[in-house]
């Protein structure tokens, strides 16, 4: 049985490894050259943050988010699992008592409970919320991780490749369309989200899990990426134009980071990414039927945390007719 | 006393006297239930530079215009005269109408609106025929200068934006409130719980605009509609005519037909 999966980002990559695991013989189609040239998966911060999520998503992220991160310390062993830390500054607090009514499965801790977990923030924060059970990875050796595995399994990823028109399809196989915003002449319903992030070089501290600095108009995350770089992200705005980054954007994401901590102010700026993320009215993913085609779409800023259980859902409705109707409209 | 009780703004008759603003729900489709159960007839929307493109922000702007109420574009962020006139020549034609909530910010902490600048801005967009509601203070001074500017209505805050924190200065509102008796005042900004919002309608002011104290709570949908019952019986109790707060108990059982005991 052979299953056609259209675009390499974290969706279609997911899809196409737990489709090959279970037998198929999988093509994946790339409309780019190179893998993560052109999705946004490629500027996602890697968050594994199922109960941080709740904060703004509804519960069926945190139980996709659970059981994605199940799946990823499973299959690629660059996953982290050291939990994530929430803080705010002084001023802020109350968000952060804001965040810990909307989420669960964290715990409180107090100035010293902080540095122990990370001594460059000693005596910077007085409380934060510790979420013990979270990881993260970083998106770009997760994505190859998976192209090479789907390798290991007989698949192959063809760049450059379109779609197949209806007529030139063969009869036999699946088709997954996994191409994000690009399928919104299909999913009409599909909006862009623009977000836009930064890479920093910074050898002076070190962070060892994702940092959420709260605040009420600009809040921020810092993912560790390991050998002194850090990801910060991201912004959240209606627009599906990722041209090219704000300068508000710029110093609100560069303030957080300094406010975090001072010695970010001596970072070097690596990269500085934008992209659009596709999305539902309710922000939720979907499987959608549309023709012969599966469309797997509508992660948002969801992509890591919610591929591999859509992957799941995706293969075992085409294989054994289960259909997940939390995700099926 | 009128049987009808309508809100009418530069013209145009409102069903409900509570205005919404969209930003910051946890899903579009939240903010639509959430729409729904306010029963408002009048949302704002934000705009910001970059989604004014050609096909930018479309996505979102057409569920906004698919909810069926009006649009009042705002200039939410804009520091400056010329930023915030400039955003509203964007929202006139991004959202084709002539309303435009004016919002001038002086300064970042508190988002004060900067009243010199609004005065300015007001004028210049009421002169291109633009129908202004403008952001400010309880000031009266400030409130007279946007009415000879030639607003048409008033949206003083109670507190800050997104405070949450009611109706901070009521010795100012309600000297607002008796100075301009004819002049809608909508409360904008600051309130947090359905009763700031029904305080607001007892005293007097026309509506209110939430946004935040919706937005954030746990359940949007449920709150915008406590905020709407709120402002329906603040409204009521307007028309109604509260008592007078005494400085002493007045029993409120009659005393013919007490019996004598003893």
């Amino acid at each position: 049985m052979r299953a056609t999966v259209v675009g390499a980002g974290v969706a279609g990559l997911a899809c196409a490894v737990e489709l090959a695991e279970r037998g198929l013989t999988v093509e994946v189609l790339e409309r780019t050259r190179r893998l993560g040239s052109g999705c946004c998966s490629w500027y996602a911060g890697g968050m594994l943050a199922p109960w941080c999520e709740l904060e703004s998503a509804e519960p069926l992220i945190a139980a996709l988010g659970a059981e994605s991160l199940a799946w990823w310390r499973e299959k690629f062993p660059g996953t982290v699992l050291a939990g994530s830390l929430v803080i705010a500054h002084g001023r802020d607090s109350g968000e952060l008592k804001h965040f810990a009514r909307r989420t669960e499965r964290f715990e409180w801790l107090e100035g010293e409970a902080i540095a122990a977990l990370e001594p460059d923030l000693a005596g910077r924060f007085e409380k934060a919320l510790y979420f013990r059970e979270e990881g993260h990875l970083d998106p770009r050796a997760a994505l190859a991780a998976l192209a090479e595995r789907l390798t290991a399994l007989g698949g192959r990823i063809r760049f450059g490749a379109v779609a197949p028109q209806e007529s030139e399809r063969r009869a036999e196989g699946f088709l997954i369309d996994c191409s994000g915003l690009a399928a919104r002449d299909v999913l009409t319903d599909l909006r862009g989200v623009k977000g836009e992030m930064l890479v920093v070089r910074l050898p002076d501290i070190s962070l060892s899990r994702p940092v959420r600095v709260l605040h009420p108009r600009v809040p921020v995350y810092i993912v560790p990426r390991g050998d002194g770089h850090y990801m910060i992200g991201a912004t959240m705005i209606e627009s599906d134009q990722a041209t090219r980054i704000t300068a508000r954007s710029m110093l609100e994401l560069l303030g957080a980071a300094y406010a975090l901590h001072p010695a970010f102010g001596e970072a070097e700026i690596v990269e500085i990414g934008t992209g659009v993320r596709p999305a539902f009215p309710d922000n939720l993913p979907k499987l959608r039927r549309r023709g012969d085609t599966l469309y797997v779409n509508g992660l948002f800023r969801h992509g890591f945390l919610a591929a591999p259980a859509l992957a799941r859902r995706t293969a075992d409705w085409l294989l054994e007719g289960r259909e997940a109707p939390e995700v099926m409209q | 006393m009128k049987t009808t009780d309508t809100l009418t703004l530069y013209g145009t008759e409102l069903r409900s006297r509570l205005l919404l603003g969209t930003a910051r729900y946890p899903s579009p489709a939240i903010l639509m239930e959430a729409v729904k159960a306010s029963g408002t007839g009048l949302v704002t929307v934000s705009l910001r530079r970059e989604s004014a493109g050609e096909r930018a922000g479309q996505g979102f702007w057409s569920i906004i215009r698919d909810m069926g109420v009006r649009v009042l574009p705002n200039t939410a962020g804009c520091h400056s005269v010329k930023e915030a006139v400039t955003t509203a020549h964007m929202a006139r034609e991004v959202f084709g109408t002539p309303w435009v909530k004016l919002e001038v910010i002086g300064e970042d902490d508190t988002l004060q609106p900067d009243v010199f600048a609004l005065v300015e801005a007001a004028r210049i967009l009421g002169e291109e025929g633009f129908e202004v509601f403008p952001y400010t203070t309880e000031d009266l001074i400030a409130a007279e200068r946007l009415l000879e500017a030639g607003c048409r209505v008033l949206m003083p805050w109670g507190s800050p934006i997104g405070s949450g924190r009611g109706l901070n200065n009521l010795f100012g509102l309600t000297a607002l409130r008796a100075r301009f008796p004819e002049v809608p005042l909508i409360i904008d900004a600051g309130i947090g719980v359905p009763s700031h919002a029904a305080q607001a309608l007892e005293l007097g002011f026309d509506a209110l605009l939430i946004n935040t104290a919706v937005s954030q709570a746990v359940d949007p949908v449920r709150m915008a509609g406590a905020f709407a019952q709120a402002v329906a019986a603040g409204r009521e109790a307007y028309r109604a005519g509260p008592m007078e707060p005494r400085d002493m108990a007045v029993p409120s059982t009659p005393l013919i037909g007490k019996a004598f005991l003893g």
